[in-house]
């Protein structure tokens, strides 16, 4: 079997959207946590990095998940590889 | 009704699906109603008289017999049904679903106590249990979908060519799902003894009887559709209380959004109390409490002599008086809680020494709520190596908790479920936002609760403390004591001992809300334990009768028997299961997070590279799962007490703890090697068949037909 040069393009661009959505998870959840004693300046009367642990990273997190479901769901149709409905 | 939930096996097309999605949103609104009926009828009944113990017994039938009732309507023999619910279940269903065998009884009863009690630091577990969710839609759950069987060890047998990895997942698979599942046996006997006053013992059996007519009569399917159920009760049984207590604090029903107001009166209020002299009055008799136990230790003998005798004098003198039967029945007591000998003078001493010492701290032991990790990083060498320490292994818990949650078979498994790779791809942002309503919703609970008892319990007389105080103390001791230590007839924070189990519990009579709503509440942690043990037994009978017997031993098996078999294993595993719980392990919470970080180092690592990389072959795999988890264990082995204790292991403790962290955490280790191990072998080792290439190609595209594109 033989895959053609569309494709290839299709697993390339899958690989870049899953590598700057992990760069965005990786810098909310562990950057962030890393500094999080600096981050305290008062947010809507929380801390900030207080407020991001609790609220803030749940929210991109669930963005993050929509965002790819739907990039994906785009990108089969477009290089024709979506399952038929 | 009986073909409420689909009766007709097979996929059917894409209008079938949207009719039957049609047909389950009718289901759950009328569902749903119902529930809130059923509430607001006993709440009429609860004022016209009912009896509190009705109540709760109410609750208990009807719940447990309604998962009972949707696992009769939903009984099947057929395998993709029994395995997969057919394989039609739409994204927010099995969303919804997921969440309830996500959310466990941790989740819904611990995770605000471990808030209340530990502040900033208890925020790794809502980071780590949501942000693991990223890496089941990145890197797993479209792909799994594609590959379109029933376990996991199912892809790791096709992936990696052969039986030792399949047996090396079943392994896994039942040493994690194992030790969970027994923590959630052991939270349903305690909620249903709660709600039902009948013995633990028997609580776990009628428990039981719940889950396994679910999943023992219609598998996945069944549990799948009674998970969507017990999500709606548990999701309701959450918020209400929350939403009543910030309503009652700060007017403005979304506790979410003004939590942080209440969490600065809370800092403010922090500041007041550790400069309490009554507070620290408290204090210092913990103080002295703990320095005569030390004194006591130095030299055991002589003071179990001393104790004796003098238990014995005040028995005879009270007799030479006269005195009355009471006082010297309480002196006879006294003298019989003398510890026999010296050895167990030491270890009772040895333990009330650091109860005393626990309790001789401000705050009760807490950490300013706010503070981001312990420590100074601009103070001494001390107070800098906590800082890094805290810091360390905050996040070393959030990596273990986010990988082992992208690891653990019972959620991967529910991705297999979705009619298509289009849909387990939203299905895992359903999952997500449905776990989202109550873990962004936890931290505001802590802190509503929080701010109750610094201003408002704190400083009443004895004599006015609510009765809810005095109801859980005499459930038990362990989770809720009040005593007035410095005798000074008002409640100081020092003077309160509380076990994280009953932030939530208590909540309802915390807000002074009805007994009806406490007993919704038990409801909702009962549904978050049953179906949590649901997904998980049926994980572990899967991987024994699926892949262990039809796969491994007897390939020619007819699908009935293989469900047969399953549903045998079932009940076994099941009653094993109640029976180790019925010992009440003493290390349950430990173990619990032990599963996330085996699941972590055994899984994601030959998982994802089974995905991601074509090259990663049998024996990379092999090893690397043999590594990550043997490193896991060791490391645990090594550093935890109990676990300690089971394998003799004498060393100190600080010689085997690497980086300061702690073994909750070991995953941190095992994964990476994991990793490491899978590609160095693979690399040193000849590269995977073709079939193998082309089935790595077959699920990285959802549809695949050459020439077209």
């Amino acid at each position: 079997m033989q895959l053609s040069e569309r494709h290839h393009e299709y697993w390339r661009k899958t690989l870049r959207i899953t590598g700057v959505l992990l760069a965005i998870w990786f810098v909310v959840t562990f950057v962030i946590g890393y500094f999080a004693r600096d981050l305290n300046f008062t947010f809507f009367g929380w801390p900030f990095s207080f407020w991001v642990a609790a609220q803030g990273a749940l929210i991109v997190y669930v963005l993050i998940i929509w965002f790819y479901a739907a990039y994906m769901n785009r990108l089969d149709q477009e290089y024709g590889v979506a399952e038929e409905e | 009704m009986a073909g409420m939930f689909g009766s007709t096996a097979g996929g059917g097309g894409a209008a079938d699906n949207r009719a039957f999605k049609k047909q389950l949103n009718k289901v759950y609104t009328w569902y749903t109603g119902g529930f809130i009926a059923f509430i607001l009828i006993l709440a009429v009944l609860e004022q016209m008289g009912l009896p509190r113990n009705w109540i709760g017994m109410i609750f208990l039938l009807a719940t447990v017999g309604l998962y009972a009732g949707i696992g009769i309507m939903s009984r099947t023999t057929d395998a993709a049904e029994y395995y997969v619910a057919g394989r039609r279940v739409p994204a927010i269903y099995n969303g919804m679903a997921t969440g309830a065998d996500w959310m466990s009884a941790a989740s819904f009863i611990g995770m605000a106590g471990t808030l209340y009690l530990t502040g900033f630091g208890g925020l790794a577990f809502i980071l780590g249990w949501t942000g693991g969710y990223c890496l089941v839609a990145l890197f797993l759950a479209p792909f799994l979908r594609k590959f379109g069987q029933f376990t996991i060890p199912d892809f790791l047998g096709a992936r990696y060519e052969g039986n030792l990895p399949r047996f090396l997942g079943i392994i896994a698979a039942i040493l994690c799902s194992f030790t969970y599942v027994v923590a959630q046996i052991y939270g349903v006997g305690i909620i249903t003894a709660r709600l039902s006053g009948l013995a633990f013992e028997i609580g776990i059996f009628v428990g039981l009887a719940g889950i396994l007519v679910c999943s023992f009569l219609g598998g996945m399917r069944a549990v799948t559709w009674t998970q969507v159920a017990q999500y709606i009760i548990l999701i309701i049984a959450y918020l209400v209380p929350v939403i009543w207590l910030s309503v009652k604090q700060t007017s403005v029903p979304v506790p979410q959004a003004v939590y942080g107001y209440q969490l600065q009166k809370v800092s403010e209020r922090e500041k007041q109390l550790r400069e309490d002299p009554k507070e620290k009055e408290v204090i210092a008799i913990f103080k002295s409490q703990s320095d005569a136990l030390a004194a006591k230790l130095k030299d055991v003998p002589a003071a179990l002599a001393a104790d004796k005798d003098a238990a014995q004098k005040k028995v005879a003198d009270l007799k030479a008086a006269n005195a009355p039967g009471a006082e010297v029945t309480a002196a006879e007591k006294a003298l019989a809680a003398v510890p026999a000998d010296a050895e167990a003078a030491k270890k009772a001493w040895t333990a009330a020494k650091t109860g005393a010492d626990a309790r001789a701290r401000p705050l009760a032991g807490m950490p300013n709520h706010a503070q981001v990790f312990a420590g100074d990083p601009n103070g001494d060498a001390a107070a800098q190596k906590t800082y890094n320490e805290s810091r360390r292994n905050f996040l070393a818990l959030i990596f273990c908790l986010m990988i082992g949650t992208a690891a653990l078979p019972h959620i991967l498994m529910r991705y297999y479920t979705t009619p298509s790779v289009k849909q387990a791809r939203q299905s895992v942002g359903w999952s997500l936002f449905f776990i989202f309503l109550l873990y962004f919703t936890a931290p505001a609970l802590a802190v509503l609760v929080k701010y109750e008892v610094f201003t408002v319990l704190v400083g009443t007389p004895f004599d006015k403390l609510p009765e809810w105080i005095a109801a859980w103390q005499a459930v038990d001791p362990a989770l809720l004591s009040v005593t007035d230590v410095n005798k000074d007839g008002i409640f100081q924070l020092g003077e309160m001992r509380i076990g994280g189990d009953i932030i939530v519990l208590a909540t309802p009579a915390i807000g002074g809300l009805p007994f009806v709503i406490s007993g919704m509440v038990a409801a909702g942690g009962l549904a978050a334990a049953l179906s949590t043990a649901d997904g998980l037994l049926l994980t572990i009978a899967n991987a024994l009768s699926h892949d262990l017997y039809y796969k491994m031993i007897d390939p020619n098996a007819p699908t009935a028997r293989r469900v047969a078999i399953s549903k045998a294993l079932l009940l076994v595993v099941a009653l094993l299961a109640a029976l180790v719980a019925s010992q009440k392990p003493a290390d349950i919470l430990f173990l619990v997070s032990a599963a996330f970080s085996f699941a972590a180092a055994a899984f994601f690592p030959a998982l994802v590279l089974g995905i991601f990389w074509k090259r990663a072959n049998k024996w990379g795999a092999s090893l690397g799962m043999i590594a990550g988890l043997g490193t896991t264990f060791y490391y645990m082995a090594t550093t935890q007490p109990w676990l300690r204790g089971m394998f003799g292991v004498t060393s100190p403790i600080a010689d085997n703890i690497w980086w300061g962290i702690q073994p909750i955490s070991a995953g941190l280790f095992g994964v990476p090697l994991g990793f490491a191990v899978i590609i160095v072998v693979s690399l040193l080792t000849p590269a995977p068949g073709k079939a193998t290439q082309e089935l790595v190609e077959h699920v990285r595209y959802p549809d695949l037909r050459l020439g077209k594109a």
